[in-house]
């Protein structure tokens, strides 16, 4: 029995030993040290098993290294299987072993004049795979030798050892001649050969964009297309995509490409497909559109595309995306194929969202009813996704094509009646879009939309509701009332849904102002007053005053006609389509994207247009558009949430971003802020017959004179529209102009420049120290989903510092910040991102220095110190506002000289001066003079007359304004008087509270 | 090219990873995952995923994902296709494709791999080829190998690769030499609630397997070949003469291969062999529904309707299925809701029908969506088409072979709406 139990036991093993699957089982320890044993094993049998074991535990990710000279031992065997798993260990641990790897050498070469071609191709082959430099030296003779090997086998692997040697070490290549060898090869007799050296030209060719690899003529054309009909699949691809880039010189030669190129939509590979209907696509617009040619190719076209529809889903997908670009381009190919777009119900989401997207490009009059009555089956499946996007096709279908408004409309209020309610909330959004293509048309369907009213709690839906109500108020009896429920929660509404109500109420007043005046004054405050949304609050004062002021230009303004809206709204931009179109197949035309996103590091990708017929004869392709091209490549308009800043306000009051250069030297066209601070000061320092005391500083951003006065171009950009944003580059791409593009006497650092001013001339001034107001909370935690922001600002050696600590009241973790600020009236902007390196946990709190600089751009703000901040993190953004001392902006040259104060003060006009009074100060005037010294407050002069000590003070503000100040301070009285002399008056109230905390602190 | 290759099971585990050129750790499978977690099914993960630095290409395939890196510009296209002829390679040499099996033969996977590509250039990728190269493996094969010491590595070059021919090896000999063509349809619809069609469509292929010595010249030409809208050709087809005679020309793979596939898109031939009576219903403010499904022949041409499978996505509310078949068995999975009934021949003169109740959730709504019936048959001896192969020649050898051809129409996507 026991006998029986063994031999039955080692049955067992010989049949486990059936399989590689043993190889996984030896966990034990000592393994390495056993495989070692068995790897300098005498036996053969045992070497090669002992080699599978150590394959098998490579490729589960083991680190078997430490055999690898056992391992090398065993090359030198004539045993086929036992060399290529030799082969295959040292190609994949070569690299942490280089000076192994060199043992190798020697057998590599040998290998590579052995009598079998298999043998030579192989070790030429596995040679290139050893990414070690040293090996690489040894590699170019043999490699040499093996791409002038008789044998067709032997070359067409050292074409792809080309490519491999080329990427180890691109200029060993070039220096030992093999691209010329490579070109050579294009015209072996042998296709294969050819094949595989145009895919190792095409690899090299993308990390050399200019260097001409692929010089494609006539003759190389004619030999690819040879070549093209003999070679495997994979050989065809890369001839194909070769094909591409050539540009015939005219509609013959284009012509008889396309001939001999349409037998590869046949074929069984897909990708061959694809790439055929690129070349062909390209070709195509060469050729006269009156040709009998071009139909039959426009029509032959069609059933391969419709194939690759029936394939596998994931070769859908890639099929469905080129697709879209080739109905956007030529939709006359598929114009009869809509059939085939229709959904499976078990297709997989991918492929029915862009089903969906091409059953719209497609819809015309002639199918619609087929369209729709699809759609609407759609929208009653189980997928949310799919249904939503459903429900935006049949809006979309309705603005396509207009005859079948009426139609789509009566399906989106019959899927309304179905109360599934993301459907209804989709519905009516579409709907909006359609009252905005027909006005006046469907309105009738406006009492049935307001039945579903309460049911709405998607922010889309909601605003597109709160649109329909305010556009049509006049029809709606109870407009009033269905807008004030909205009202009750306002603040807890997303921006969106607030901005659209303060509108539609707006709306509202206008067409019915009797009644409403409640409303809208109610929405004005909520939206001004008690918001903290700089985007509410600008348009909300925006109307304020346009009501206020003039009631009939309000009404022209808010209740204008509105432009239509287009009938395609994502149509890829014609450009970049056409660019796309010659990239028909790659990950390019997958993502819809510029190819120049997909290579890494790329400097440069020839950027292809189609070119059309009316240039045939012509080639019109110049080879060195290469590396220029790419900063050539067209502004991508990517809509950001920061575009929420380039709100009413800012859109309204600034000259289009796209005009030209920015306006010149005139005065006048600078920004309205800058000219009621600025603008008086012309005269100031005109007048004077000495400039004010600018030492070293001539090209530092705070130079004394108005910006505008400057004979370099004008500094404020007014391009800039939201001010750069700190921190995230991906939403910085969204705004007005980089740094870079700042004029040359901005780029200076600024920081560096002050440091410098300030030891210069500084000195003992700041032995009082700044007054640093205590930090006060910002943004309160309640109102920021957690995050609870509290600073100040400080101003030290020169530089402007708005330290911020960062409290994390979630219960997540935060991270990705970013801070912008809107336009205000001194230009403050941050002079780097927020430097916040790690998340912040829960309960965490973190301390930020954030330096600012005073050249971005500006807006006079109400209160003239007012700042609106926005953070941005994971989670949302977030808008504050908060208010700086204005001493942050007194410069520390900011000491007239006496001369040039006396005649400014008497220059400066009386209605100018302000007089102010600071209550309850008990500082002599020499305490109070160090004192403001250190806020850059500056005593120039004291008088002392009957017992009042007269100090004559100056200070300079960022923008170059000077403000002189005259500070009476009697011995006894705690009562001073100031008075402030400015050119602009408007910054006197903000001097004069500076005064007041800095010398009651 | 194709940079890496990482085999991941349903669990998620990387059990293979092969790199052609450097390594890529497999840490760039996370982003992978990530798309996994959030497609709901795991058919709907996209199947090109951007990562920051790489590309990550998958198919799902036997409930493996085998998922591509690149890392430049690479068709995407040509790389499913790649990993599509892996999956195809997989399991014709170990006959199913599944992680056992790949476990069980990770050296001869590992070696496959490494002729299929070369820096991420396809090399072999011909079944015909590969196993001159690599000997699939058979119990015998391994059970001498293991005592002779022998290796299922050829010795001998690959000429395959180098010849006109390339798909044919050389020096092929065979006691019987026969051709078997199968002729097989799936018929694509979508039918309406009322039963007209709204989509139909053929999905043809010829799928052929020769046994004939030497390097015979076949051709073979149709009855009606007008039929055919369109055509992907195995490489060997001579694209000239079909375009001049409708004729088939070509030098035989050796053993299985796919000749022709094709595709019939003219709705008036597509013929929809059964039809479908049903009534799915919920009444408000009932837990109670109806379920009544009959099936019938409709265009057969008199041949028979078999191996017929039913299957339905029931709506999530439906707790259980009270059913009663008139034939067949049909089983209700509470989870899935999946309803699938086993119907078997249809008898033309006693229609097979499933009739009963579905009770849902106490309280629950009635179910917004509708379920969309899927039908699975077959029809043997008959290309539903009407395609007819008219003759098979055999030129450049001498001996008589056995010839034979078989039709078959199966339901591809065949889904009716209710």
């Amino acid at each position: 029995m026991q006998e029986w139990a063994n031999q039955l036991c080692e049955n067992r093993q010989f049949g486990s030993k059936m399989t590689d699957s043993k190889y996984f089982t030896t966990t034990k320890k000592g393994e390495i040290f056993e495989l070692k044993a068995e790897l300098n094993s005498d036996k053969k049998e045992k070497k090669k098993e002992a080699v599978k074991k150590v394959i098998a535990s490579m490729t589960v990710g083991k680190d078997v290294s430490a055999l690898f000279p056992d391992v090398v031992n065993c090359m030198q065997t004539d045993n086929l299987e036992l060399k290529k798993l030799v082969y295959l260990y040292l190609m994949n641990y070569a690299k942490s072993q280089p000076d192994m790897a060199i043992m190798a050498v020697n057998t590599f070469v040998k290998d590579c004049e052995d009598l079998n071609p298999l043998i030579r191709a192989l070790a030429v082959r596995t040679m290139g795979c050893i990414r070690v430099d040293k090996i690489t030296e040894y590699l170019c003779e043999p490699l040499r030798k093996c791409l002038k090997d008789e044998d067709p086998y032997v070359r067409k692997t050292a074409a792809v050892c080309v490519a491999k040697l080329h990427d180890i070490n691109a200029q060993l290549v070039e220096d030992q001649g093999f691209l010329d060898t490579l070109k050579d090869l294009i015209s072996d007799s042998n296709p294969m050969v050819v094949a595989n050296a145009v895919a190792a030209l095409s690899e090299i060719a993308e990390s050399h964009p200019n260097s001409n690899l692929l010089d494609l003529n006539p003759q190389t054309i004619n030999k690819l297309l040879t070549a093209l009909n003999e070679c495997t699949e994979w050989g065809q691809i890369f001839i194909l995509d070769c094909l591409a880039n050539y540009s015939p010189r005219d509609d013959r030669e284009s012509q008889s490409i396309c001939e001999r190129v349409t037998p590869r939509l046949s074929h069984a590979n897909s990708a061959v497909v694809l790439s055929a209907v690129k070349v062909l696509m390209k070709f195509m617009e060469m050729l006269p559109k009156d040709l009998d040619y071009y139909g039959t190719l426009l029509k032959k076209l069609a059933p391969p595309l419709v194939t690759l529809l029936s394939a596998e889903p994931e070769l859908q997908y890639v099929a469905l995306r080129n697709i879209n670009l080739i109905v956007q381009r030529r939709p006359e190919i598929l114009k009869h194929e809509m059939k085939v777009f229709f959904v499976k119900y078990n297709d997989p989401i991918y492929v029915k969202l862009e089903k969906l997207d091409i059953m719209i490009r497609l819809a015309s009059q002639a199918n619609i009813a087929q369209v729709l009555a699809e759609l609407k089956e759609y929208a009653t499946e189980v997928d949310v996704d799919f249904v939503r996007k459903a429900v935006r096709a049949i809006g979309r279908c309705a603005i396509k094509v207009e005859q079948s408004a009426e139609r789509c409309v009566s399906t989106l209020l019959d899927l309304i009646q179905t109360k599934v309610n993301y459907v209804v909330q989709e519905a009516i959004v579409v709907i909006k879009d359609i009252f905005r293509k027909y006005p006046n048309k469907y309105e009738s369907v406006i009492a049935t939309l307001c039945e579903h009213l309460e049911s709405l709690d998607e922010p889309e839906a909601r605003a597109a509701m709160i649109w329909i109500v305010g556009e049509y108020a006049e029809r709606i009896d109870n407009a009033d009332e269905l807008l004030e429920s909205f009202l009750e929660g306002f603040h807890d509404e997303s921006t969106q849904v607030q901005l659209q109500l303060l509108t539609a109420i707006v709306k509202l007043f206008l067409k019915k102002p009797t009644e409403t005046q409640e409303l809208v004054q109610q929405v004005l405050s909520l939206a001004t007053q008690d918001s903290d949304n700089p985007d509410l609050r600008d348009r909300g004062y925006i109307y304020w005053r346009l009501l206020s002021t003039d009631p009939v230009a309000a009404k022209e303004v808010v209740l204008a006609e509105k432009p239509l809206i287009s009938e395609e709204t994502d149509l890829i931009e014609p450009t970049l389509l056409e660019e796309l179109i010659c990239h028909i197949g790659t990950l390019a035309s997958v993502y819809h994207k510029p190819p120049s996103a997909f290579v890494e590091g790329s400097r440069g990708v020839q950027h292809k247009r189609l070119t059309s017929s009316a240039g045939s004869g012509e080639s019109v392709e110049s080879p060195d558009t290469g590396s220029a091209a790419v900063s050539e490549a067209p502004p991508t308009v990517i809509p950001s949430q920061g575009d929420l800043l380039g709100d009413l306000l800012n859109l309204d009051l600034t000259p289009p971003t796209s005009t030209g250069p920015p306006p010149t030297t005139a005065p006048g066209m600078q920004l309205g802020a800058m000219d009621l601070l600025g603008g008086g000061l012309d005269s100031l320092i005109g007048d004077e017959s000495e400039p004010p005391p600018i030492p070293l500083r001539t090209d530092t951003p705070q130079s004394p004179q108005p910006p505008h006065q400057s004979p370099s171009p004008p500094h404020y950009s007014p391009t800039e529209l939201g001010g750069d944003i700190g921190g995230s580059p991906a939403m910085g791409t969204g705004f007005g102009a980089p740094p870079a593009a700042m004029p040359a006497s901005f780029n200076a650092p600024i920081s560096g420049g002050l440091d410098d001013l300030f030891d210069l001339g500084g000195g003992g001034g700041l032995t009082m120290g700044t007054y640093i107001p205590p930090k006060s909370v910002w943004l309160p935690a309640m109102k920021a989903k957690g995050l609870e922001i509290s600073g100040t600002f400080v101003r030290r050696s020169g530089v402007i510092q708005m330290e911020m600590t960062l409290n994390n009241k979630a219960m997540s973790v935060m991270s990705d910040f970013a801070i912008q600020f809107n336009r205000n009236s001194f230009g403050l902007a941050p002079a780097g991102p927020l430097q916040i390196l790690t998340p912040i946990s829960p309960n965490q709190s973190i301390e930020a220095a954030l330096p600012l600089s005073t050249v971005g751009p500006v807006m006079k703000m109400e209160p003239l110190n007012n700042l609106q901040v926005a953070v941005k993190n994971n989670i949302d953004v977030f808008y504050f506002s908060c208010q700086y001392p204005i001493s942050m902006l007194f410069l520390e040259d900011g000491k007239m000289e006496r001369q040039v104060f006396l005649a400014t003060w008497k220059d400066i006009p009386n209605e100018n001066e302000s007089q102010f009074q600071i209550k309850d100060c008990h500082l002599n005037s020499d305490a109070a003079s160090n004192k403001l010294q250190g806020s850059n407050i500056f005593t120039i002069a004291k008088r002392t007359v009957e017992g009042q000590d007269m100090l004559y003070q100056s200070m300079k503000l960022t923008n170059g304004i000077w403000v002189l100040a005259e500070l009476r301070v009697q011995a006894g009285n705690p009562n001073y008087t100031i008075s402030l002399k400015c050119r602009a008056p408007e910054v006197s109230q903000c001097v004069f509270q500076n005064y007041e905390t800095v010398l009651k602190n | 090219m194709i940079h890496s290759l990482f085999l991941i099971n349903s669990s998620g585990d990387i059990f293979l990873e092969k790199h052609w050129k450097s390594v890529v750790s497999r840490s760039v499978c996370d982003y992978f995952f990530e798309a996994q977690e959030r497609a709901t099914e795991p058919e709907n993960v996209p199947p090109v995923i951007p990562t920051p630095h790489h590309y990550l290409i998958s198919v799902l395939r036997h409930r493996i994902y085998f998922v591509a890196v690149i890392q430049s510009e690479v068709p995407p296209l040509f790389v499913i296709e790649f990993l599509h002829r892996v999956v195809d390679t997989f399991q014709d040499y170990f006959g199913v494709c599944t992680e056992a099996a790949i476990k069980d033969n990770v050296v001869v996977v590992y070696e496959l791999l490494e002729e299929m590509l070369d820096n991420g250039f396809p090399l072999a990728t011909e079944s015909n080829i590969l196993k001159e190269l690599i000997k699939p493996p058979t119990i015998l094969r391994t059970m001498v190998n293991t005592i002779t010491g022998s290796t299922n590595v050829g010795e001998q070059l690959p000429t395959g690769q180098l010849s006109v021919v390339p798909w044919r090896r050389t020096g092929v000999k065979y006691t019987n030499n026969e051709a078997y063509f199968d002729v097989v349809e799936e018929i694509d619809a979508i039918i309406d609630k009322s039963g007209s069609t709204i989509t139909a469509e053929i999905q043809g292929v010829i799928d052929a397997c020769v046994k004939l010595t030497g390097m015979p010249d076949l051709t073979l030409s149709f009855m009606n070949p007008r039929l055919l809208d369109d055509v992907s050709f195995h490489p060997c087809v001579r694209f000239k003469r079909w375009e001049a005679e409708r004729i088939l020309s070509f030098i035989p793979p050796d053993g299985n291969f796919r000749l022709l596939s094709y595709h019939v898109s003219s709705q008036n031939l597509v013929a929809i062999p059964v039809y479908v009576k049903h009534n799915i219903s919920f009444r408000e403010g009932s837990s109670q529904g109806r379920f009544d499904l009959t099936l019938g022949p409709k265009q057969t041409m008199g041949k028979s309707v078999e191996a017929v499978l039913v299957s339905s996505q029931l709506p999530r509310g439906v707790l259980t299925a009270n059913l009663n078949p008139s034939q067949g068995t049909y089983t209700f999975d509470p989870v899935t809701k999946m309803l699938t009934w086993d119907v078997g021949k249809i008898n033309p003169q006693k229609l097979p029908s499933l009739k009963g109740t579905m009770s849902l959730q106490a309280g629950a709504s009635k179910p917004d969506e509708n379920p969309t019936i899927n039908i699975q048959l077959k029809i043997q001896q008959m290309a539903i088409s009407g395609l007819k192969v008219n003759r098979l020649d055999m030129y450049g050898e001498k001996y008589k072979p056995f010839k034979g051809i078989k039709y078959m129409t199966k339901a591809g996507k065949f889904q009716v709406r209710t």
